[in-house]
């Protein structure tokens, strides 16, 4: 890393942990949602991207997190701080159970894509379903705003904690990049039979990082409920959620360390700018579509022109411009 | 060192390798030729792991490792290169051949440090930090063996490293592979064509039709009927005598 | 234990809704296997149809089954433009990406609706639509019979046609081996953005059919989407007469999910089936390869 880099980062951090202490509370919110996308993306950037297994369906990660914590805390009487970590361990669990019968059964690319979205689909309608989860009415929790109870009252902590979650998550990408680890999950994405050839058990490597994608979505999932006190199946579980997460990642850079905060940026200022735009222009009262045709459409030039998403905008040392050897 | 005894392998009905036999010993170079067709390749790949036989029995260093998946073969000290090379497009040489490195190591420098040994043994040094995807064929060729060499196996399986190569490259490849062997590796390769082999090999296996039909020396194989035919066509080693 | 009568009713419902699923399947199957691409947009493509349908019956009052070759003709030409303009040119690579590129424009074409025509719920008023007959148990609406019944015939015209055309025989050479194709002669990108519009064509016509006893809303289409994709792969992806079977199957399966596991969870049947294939029978019940 130049030293460049280095200061760019360290002035982003600073300026990144001073921001909610200057800016309007709605904007801080807003600061939030970023860094909360930037690390399910991450989540999902860790096996979709590093990995290659594209997932449709990363939704069912986040759910059974949210679920699981929110059924603990409000059915069991858990503190969701003690629940946290049983979330996550839960998404390991969906993880390790996806993995092992989609890749037991040699399913790869687009077949992967869509076992998981019928995973999550699955999980929607259960959760839709069964008592346990209070059914389509969804789960409220209580408000009873104390940080040991993992609820704040103002819109700084969530900030924080989800500008924390962001940074664990940069820094499990970037343990990837340094390890031996990562450097098999490319070997995989790249080339399946070279990397067993070499030595590498494919399917235990698939499956860890699931595993390791499937906890960390989980724990997206207790902090966005413990966030708005609320979740349904459709919420936890839907395609939506699933969409965010890969578009936060293909937008930036799938495969790369800042890809889905990048990503996150991005598609957090489009919300932003068609929000305005709304404000302005009174025809467009319904913005949301209207972000989502631009994030459908950026998706489409991604793929389609821009495969290292907009990461290799920033100039890393492409090879391209390199001469090749004749 | 390697012992395959009556190897067989189908594929819906057509024998790809019908009870085929070959036995590799530590410091040889080993060739396996035959007509385009013969099962040299589902015959490496059987080996190696990546098909499952119908039958017969592989023996690597007095073990049975018939039916193991290839990264336990790998593990064991065999190692194969794909005749259609696979180079990991979006990463660097270096990082290619630290994938073979890593099997031996989990630490990140020591990885490097080999990848960069194992870079100069294949005459790659200066190509480091080149994509995969922006090699050229001679250069595909030689990441391909320099990643299995990464791996640090005593047994190397070579398909067909020289296909598509020029005369030149062709004997900067044949002097590397010499020096692998010289460091100790034994190799098995794979080779259509006939004279580059010939240089190389100790001792030559023919494979036609999915059967072994001769084995020797590369002089003694060159005078074989059998072995003319096959690639030439029924009378024609007549011919060529007349 | 159900009443057999009620079982009955419902294997013969499932499969009277089971005949436009195995409209929506045959253009899913036919785009996979002429093009070898999974289009992720076919259920948003669907709903876009059955908006066309519903504009022309509100704005034009016309029946949906009269507008049945207008909307097939412009389904088939906004297919073959959608190949030509988007899908053919950007596609390449990895299959994932192929997958990628479609929900892109399944993302657009949703929210688009959304925009335009609104969240709301839109029904199109027949007069017809409550006619039925009784056979036992069984009350079989017209409307479901009409559609059960030209879903069929729409079905053996596209069979007659692959088979007798030469733009059909062509399709079909392309599918089997495309370099042999083009070599051959064959423009092969021209048969490849046919074989997309027919396949669009056949959503066109499944949206004529359902739209007198169905609604839509701009998230129809991924409520066809894995319903469409489970027909498909339960069939044997590139099957027509597995696609066919497949979607009486499905039919009948959320039929008798629904009668004895309830609105709610009687939708896991398809979810299930789709992922137990996947797992365990990759190739479909009639598929020939993986």
């Amino acid at each position: 890393m130049s030293s460049r880099v280095k200061m760019l980062l360290a002035i982003g951090f600073l300026a990144a942990l001073a921001y909610p202490l200057v800016v309007p509370n709605y904007l801080v919110t807003v600061g939030m949602l970023m860094f909360f996308a930037a690390f399910i993306g991450q989540s999902w950037n860790i096996a979709g991207g590093f990995a290659g297994q594209t997932s449709f369906g990363h939704a069912v990660f986040f759910g059974v997190g949210a679920y699981t914590s929110t059924i603990l805390h409000v059915s069991y009487g858990w503190n969701p701080w003690l629940a946290w970590p049983v979330a996550m361990a839960a998404g390991a669990v969906v993880g390790w159970v996806i993995a092992v019968l989609s890749f037991r059964a040699g399913l790869r690319g687009s077949y992967f894509a869509l076992i998981t979205l019928a995973f999550a689909e699955v999980f929607r309608i259960l959760a839709n379903s069964v008592p346990f989860t209070h059914g389509g009415l969804g789960m409220l929790i209580r408000a009873d705003i104390r940080p040991a109870n993992f609820q704040f009252g103002n819109a700084i902590w969530p900030y924080y904690v989800a500008f924390a979650l962001c940074l664990v998550s940069l820094f499990i990408a970037w343990r990837l990049t340094q390890s031996r680890f990562g450097a098999r999950l490319v070997a995989i994405r790249e080339n399946e039979d070279a990397a067993r050839a070499l030595g590498i058990d494919v399917f235990a490597e698939k499956v860890k990082v699931l595993m390791l994608s499937g906890a960390m979505c989980a724990a997206g999932g207790t902090f966005y409920a413990q966030k708005y006190l609320y979740i349904d199946p459709n919420i936890a579980f839907g395609i939506d959620k699933s969409v965010e997460m890969l578009l936060v990642a293909m937008v930036g850079g799938a495969g790369t360390i800042f890809g889905p905060l990048i990503g996150a940026v991005a598609l957090t200022g489009i919300n932003e700018l068609t929000r305005w735009a709304a404000a302005v222009i009174p025809a467009l009262k319904n913005v949301q579509p209207l972000s989502l045709i631009v994030y459908g459409i950026m998706l489409i030039l991604i793929v389609a022109r821009l495969p290292d998403g907009l990461m290799s905008l920033f100039g890393r040392p492409s090879s391209k411009a390199k001469p090749r050897h004749a | 060192m390697l012992e395959v005894t009556g190897l067989s392998k189908s594929f819906g009905g057509l024998k790809a390798v019908d009870g085929a036999s070959l036995t590799v010993n530590a410091g040889e170079i080993v060739g396996l030729i035959g007509p385009n067709g013969a099962g040299k390749t589902t015959l490496f790949a059987a080996i190696a792991g990546f098909h499952k036989p119908d039958g017969g029995r592989i023996a690597f260093e007095g073990n049975d490792i018939t039916g193991l998946p290839p990264h336990k073969i790998c593990a064991a000290g065999m190692v194969r290169t794909f005749q259609i090379t696979q180079p990991f497009a979006k990463i660097t040489v270096r990082e290619n051949i630290m994938v073979g490195a890593y099997l031996a190591t989990s630490d990140r420098r020591a990885a490097a440090a080999k990848a960069e040994a194992v870079a100069a043994q294949v005459g790659m040094a200066d190509q480091l930090d080149q994509r995969g995807a922006d090699l050229t064929v001679a250069a595909r060729k030689r990441l391909e063996l320099a990643r299995a060499l990464a791996t640090g196996p005593r047994l190397l399986l070579l398909d067909e490293v020289m296909a598509g190569l020029n005369p030149t490259e062709i004997v900067e490849i044949i002097q590397i592979i010499q020096a692998i062997r010289a460091s100790g590796v034994t190799i098995l390769l794979i080779e259509h064509v006939m004279q580059a082999v010939t240089s190389l090999a100790e001792r030559l296996y023919v494979l036609n039709q999915g059967r072994m039909i001769a084995e020797g020396t590369p002089a003694a194989i060159a005078e074989n009927t059998m072995v003319v035919e096959a690639y030439l066509g029924h009378g024609a080693a007549k011919v060529l005598r007349a | 234990m159900f009443d057999p009568q009620i079982l009955i009713a419902g294997v013969l419902n499932g499969l009277l809704a089971g005949g436009i699923y195995v409209l929506v399947a045959v253009g899913l199957t036919l785009i996979y296997g002429v093009l070898h691409i999974i289009n992720f947009a076919h259920g948003s493509l669907l709903m876009l149809a059955m908006y066309a349908v519903f504009f022309l019956w509100r704005l034009s009052g016309i029946d949906p089954y009269l507008a049945l070759p207008i909307v097939v003709a412009g389904s088939f030409v906004f297919g073959y433009l959608l190949y030509r303009g988007l899908i053919g040119r950007l596609s390449h690579g990895r299959d994932e990406n192929i997958l990628l590129l479609t929900l892109g424009v399944s993302i657009v074409i949703d929210n688009a609706a959304l925009l335009f025509f609104g969240g709301d719920t839109q029904t199109v008023e027949v007069p017809y639509a409550g006619d039925a007959i009784e056979i036992g148990a069984a009350f079989l609406p017209i409307p479901k019979l009409i559609s059960f019944g030209a879903a069929l015939l729409i079905c053996l015209v596209l069979g007659l046609f692959m088979a007798r055309t030469d733009t059909g025989k062509a399709i079909r050479a392309v599918a089997r081996e495309r370099q042999g194709a083009r070599l051959a002669g064959i423009d092969v990108e021209k048969i490849f953005a046919i074989s997309y519009g027919i396949g669009i064509a056949c959503l066109g016509a499944a949206a004529c059919l359902l739209m007198p006893t169905f609604y839509v809303t701009p998230q129809s289409g991924y409520a066809f989407v894995l319903v469409a994709f489970t027909t498909v792969v339960l069939g044997g992806m590139g099957s027509f007469v597995g696609a066919a079977i497949g979607g009486f199957l499905i039919g009948v399966t959320e039929s008798l999910g629904g009668l004895l596991l309830g609105e709610q969870l009687g939708q896991i049947g398809i979810s299930l089936i789709f992922i137990l294939i996947l797992l365990f029978k990759p190739t479909g019940l009639f598929g020939s390869k993986a």
